[in-house]
């Protein structure tokens, strides 16, 4: 039992985003509280990959948090430990044909107006980024922005190195909001005490609905499915996150159907990571084999060498997401003390370091520092908009 | 449309149902696959196919037989294989009824995954060749399910275990079986469990010299349940031919004690065996050296249930900590067509295996054809079902590692040998990280992340993730049964498809 149950600020779920979002309030001077039911990274940042992703991202507010917060990664990788594996990898997009190449260019030079480096590669000089490669691609696009950290870690050392500020309340479920005159936010209840704080932060990522539910508004975050395929230990043979440029013509499409485009990247640890799919199914754990087959031959697709190497692994996880895909960042008008910092979907490790710089400038009389418009948490109430 | 995660996105909707294959299978499905072909799936295929069903019966290994009747290659041209084992007869039996069935026996085919399909119908997915490498994967469709895939041994590391020479105490006995190998010519057997004594017996009988037998574990236990062992007098006549043949062989058994050290630079020379306290604590000052060439070390058995997992089966807690399946009085798991038996229920011998073998091939014949399971055999086999499981749980209870055995661990022990993760480093991501379960330990430490998944290091960093107290089991989340090569995984759409009317 901790000897003082009162702090100024309570965050709500122990992911990279409650991570982040605890460690720049104890940067700005705040004592935190984070409260998970189960433990640090147990939710979707233990099911994630790590990538911190300009390359992907078109112009538009998404594009806007993961610059400033690619930027915030290059400081955090000074300060925090080496345990989490920062890698400025940079990201390399590969087009298989003639028209794979013109969207590729044009998508490229659209970010390059928002701030994005994109270089672009001819066919001939692929292979001295990435010896590996499959003959007979067209060319591609080098973003060196893009970079990597091992999720979990970055979860745990967030936490860790924000020091004394940050009390960690592992293995308790928040099932109640406490309120106060006015319905502004004191507090949350767990199943054995009541925990008090004039701010409560929901970083519950996936489950950011449910805690919204708890304080009586509405947030609506739901799962995605993604799986990881993951092969046994290499010695480097990927170097940088490469994957092909399909998924932008993917994008434009809007398709019903399942969704699937390889992206390979080797880690520090050895293993190749295969990602990823994208289906609405709710929580199904249970493994599909289609996803793997479509996994392992986009993979082996772009690196032929990877044909022998072996999948000792694969995991699903549930990206938590906002029907217009951006996350809620920010404070809730509609409950007093209630901030809002889930809905990332498959962007919340990059985008975490700029979300808790946010939630504690909010909490601070800090100035954020982008417009935080597009992000409010109530835009999906039927009034609101 | 912003749309773009990290991933490269693309836009999905609903999902696509997986898409099945169903309609290129060709032929009829089978009614029954077995996985395993050890004690309790010989005995589910054959009772099942004599009743009239259609079975399929995988085992990745060439023979069947299992883990208890492993025996030699023929090409080995072993004399008497029988030697080593109480109850041949029963597996020739068994055997013969197999080759005088309509069974579909796929020896060589390793499981990697289970799935039920839309209709109602299994998949069942494996790899063959003699590691599952050869690149061919193969499909087989059935209505019903039965998986006997055994349990692989529990292992708590201490220092010096990686040396050369230290092997699995059950890893010992199948080379044994299997190869007429010995480990070593002095092998001291230590652990805890009653297959110590089997391996012990064994080795001393293939002319190995066994100067102790180390058992954690007091036999006080099974005392205080007269009754189990009252109703199991084979297991009681079992104990007694192990004895006999230890005092023959005078074997020592040191109870409540442990090898907490081994000695040795390039391989095992010596060990320290020392006493435990009642939480299996190691009393400072009591360590004792003996020499020896090689260890065989065990914990017991951890069943293997994880293609079950993977679709979705409730698990039990087990008395000594590892979790098998939830089974019903017909050995039917909480997901409806999928049987289970032997080991994957819960850890009780062949003996065990064979009745729930036999019995689950009973429920799944009456299931599918639609008749009440001949109520004679049925109601016997469940008593004597009933009555062995008893006993088994008896046996795990007494066997239950104690809350202080990782008081042997120093921090420089590496805990998981596939990423050599030392138990410092575990106790440091609990103390420092906030990790409190093996699945954070895990993310934090990497270790279970190897090649075994968690297989040979899963008890151990759940010990230390509870620092102490009894770690709460869970399901290890093990999708893929056994590696698969991507170029396999690629070409899964020209999988060859096995039914009833395309043996070959
Ligand atoms: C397959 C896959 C690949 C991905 N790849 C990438 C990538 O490459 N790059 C990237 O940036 N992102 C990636 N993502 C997305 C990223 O993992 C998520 O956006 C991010 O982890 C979300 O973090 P979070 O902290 O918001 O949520 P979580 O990590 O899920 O944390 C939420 C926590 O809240 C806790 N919680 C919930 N309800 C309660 C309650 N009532 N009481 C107490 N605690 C509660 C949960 O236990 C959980 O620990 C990927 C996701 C998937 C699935
Ligand atoms: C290493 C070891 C040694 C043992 N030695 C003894 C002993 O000396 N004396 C004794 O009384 N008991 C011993 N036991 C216990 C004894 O083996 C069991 O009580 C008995 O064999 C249980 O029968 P079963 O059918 O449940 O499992 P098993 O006999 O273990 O049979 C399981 C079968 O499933 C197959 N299998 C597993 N996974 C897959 C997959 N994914 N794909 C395809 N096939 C698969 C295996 O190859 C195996 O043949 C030992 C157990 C082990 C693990």
């Amino acid at each position: 039992m901790p000897t003082r149950e009162t702090s100024d600020v309570i965050v709500i779920g122990a992911g990279v985003v409650g991570a982040a979002c605890a460690h720049y309030a104890a940067l700005a001077g705040l004592s935190v509280t984070v409260v998970d039911r189960g433990y640090v990274a147990g939710g979707t940042t233990g099911a994630g990959e790590g990538n911190l992703l300009v390359s992907d991202k078109e112009p538009g507010p998404e594009l806007q948090l993961a610059l400033l917060s690619t930027a915030m990664w290059t400081e955090l990788a000074d300060r925090l430990p080496p345990a989490v594996e920062y890698e400025a990898k940079g990201g390399l997009v590969v087009a298989s044909g003639g028209t794979g190449l013109d969207a590729l260019r044009e998508f490229a030079a659209r970010q390059e107006k928002a701030g994005v480096v994109a270089h672009e590669v001819s066919g001939d000089r692929l292979h001295d980024l990435e010896p590996h490669l499959a003959p007979g691609l067209t060319g591609g696009f080098h973003y060196p922005q893009d970079a990597q950290v091992m999720p979990a870690h970055a979860a745990a050392r967030l936490l860790h190195a924000a020091g004394d500020r940050v009390r960690l309340a592992p293995g308790e479920e928040v099932i109640g909001l406490l309120t106060g005159a006015g319905g502004a936010v004191r507090g949350v209840r767990t199943a054995t005490r009541e925990l008090h704080a004039p701010y409560v932060v929901n970083a519950a990522g996936t489950w950011g609905g449910a805690v919204a539910e708890l304080a009586g508004v509405q947030l609506p975050v739901l799962p995605r499915r993604g799986f990881v395929l993951v092969t046994e230990p290499l010695p480097r043979v990927v170097r940088h996150k490469v994957y092909a440029a399909d998924y932008v013509a993917d994008v434009a499409s809007g398709s019903a159907a399942l969704q699937t485009s390889a992206v390979v990247e080797g880690t520090p640890a050895g293993p190749v990571l295969i990602g990823a799919s994208r289906e609405r199914v709710g929580f199904d754990r249970t493994l599909s084999t289609e996803v793997l087959r479509r996994l392992a031959a986009g993979a082996t697709a772009l690196f032929p060498v990877l044909g022998a190497v072996r999948a000792i692994r694969t995991y699903p996880g549930f990206r938590p997401y906002l029907p217009d895909h951006l996350p809620a960042i920010g404070p809730d008008p509609r409950v007093p003390g209630l901030l809002h910092a889930c809905g990332h979907e498959g962007a919340g490790i990059g985008l975490a370091p700029v979300t808790g710089q946010i939630v504690a400038a909010c909490m601070t009389g800090g100035e954020p520092p982008l417009d935080l418009h597009p992000f409010r948490p109530e835009r999906f109430d039927a009034t609101a908009s | 449309m912003t749309a773009s995660p990290s991933e490269p996105n693309n836009e999905a909707g609903a999902a696509a149902a997986p898409g099945p294959d169903t309609d290129r299978h060709s032929g009829a499905p089978y009614d029954l696959a077995v996985v395993g072909a050890g004690s309790a799936g010989l005995a589910g295929a054959v009772t099942a196919s004599e009743l009239g069903l259609a079975v399929a019966l995988l085992d990745s290994s060439p023979q069947s037989g299992g883990q208890y009747y492993r025996h030699p290659a023929p090409a080995l041209g072993a004399v008497r294989p029988e030697a080593l084992h109480h109850d041949w007869s029963a597996f020739t039996g068994l055997r013969r009824r197999l080759a005088e069935s309509g069974v579909d026996h796929l020896a060589g085919h390793h499981v990697w995954s289970v799935a039920k399909e839309a209709d109602g119908t299994w998949t069942v997915h494996a790899l063959t060749g003699p590691d599952g490498c050869d690149g061919a994967p193969v499909r087989i469709r059935a209505r019903a399910l039965l998986l006997a895939t055994g349990a692989h041994e529990r292992q708590l590391p201490f220092p010096g275990w990686t040396l050369p020479g230290v092997v699995g105490a059950g890893g010992a006995q199948a080379m044994l079986k299997s190869g007429l190998v010995l480990p070593g010519r002095r092998v001291v057997v230590a652990g805890s469990g009653p297959l110590l004594l089997a391996v012990a017996a064994s080795l001393s009988s293939a002319g190995a010299r066994v100067p102790a037998v180390v058992e954690a574990a007091g036999y006080l236990r099974y005392a205080r349940s007269p009754r189990a062992l009252l109703a199991n007098p084979h297991k009681a006549v079992e104990a007694l031919v192990h004895g006999a043949a230890l005092a023959r062989h005078r074997v020592p058994v040191r109870l409540r004690r442990a090898v907490t050290e081994v000695h040795g630079t390039d391989r095992v020379e010596a060990v320290t065996v020392s006493r435990l306290d009642r939480d299996w604590r190691p009393v400072p000052g009591t360590g004792r050296r003996i020499a020896c060439d090689a260890v065989a070390v065990g914990h017991g058995l951890v069943p293997q249930i994880e293609l079950a997992t993977g679709v979705g089966c409730a698990t039990r807690a087990l008395p000594d900590g590892t979790l098998g399946l939830a089974l019903d009085g017909l050995q039917e798991s909480s997901v409806p067509g999928l049987w289970a038996a032997g080991e994957t229920g819960g850890v009780g011998g062949a003996e065990l295996a064979r009745t729930e073998g036999e019995l689950a091939g009973r429920a799944v014949a009456a299931r599918l054809l639609g008749r009440p399971g001949g109520a004679g055999p049925v109601a016997g086999l469940r008593r004597r079902r009933d009555r062995m499981r008893a006993f088994a749980d008896v046996m795990s209870a007494a066997h239950a590692p104690g809350p202080g055995w990782s008081g042997w661990l120093t921090d420089d022990t590496d805990v998981c040998r596939c990423e050599e993760v030392p138990a410092g480093r575990v106790r440091e991501a609990v103390a420092e990280l906030g990790a409190r379960d093996a699945r954070t330990v895990k993310l934090l430490t990497r270790a279970g992340m190897g090649w075994c998944q968690g297989r040979m290091c899963g008890t151990a960093v759940a010990c230390l993730a509870a620092g102490g107290a009894t770690p709460e089991p869970s399901p290890e989340r093990r999708p893929l049964a056994v590696p698969v090569p991507l170029s396999t995984l690629a070409a899964l759409d020209g999988a060859t498809d096995r039914s009833v009317d395309s043996s070959t």
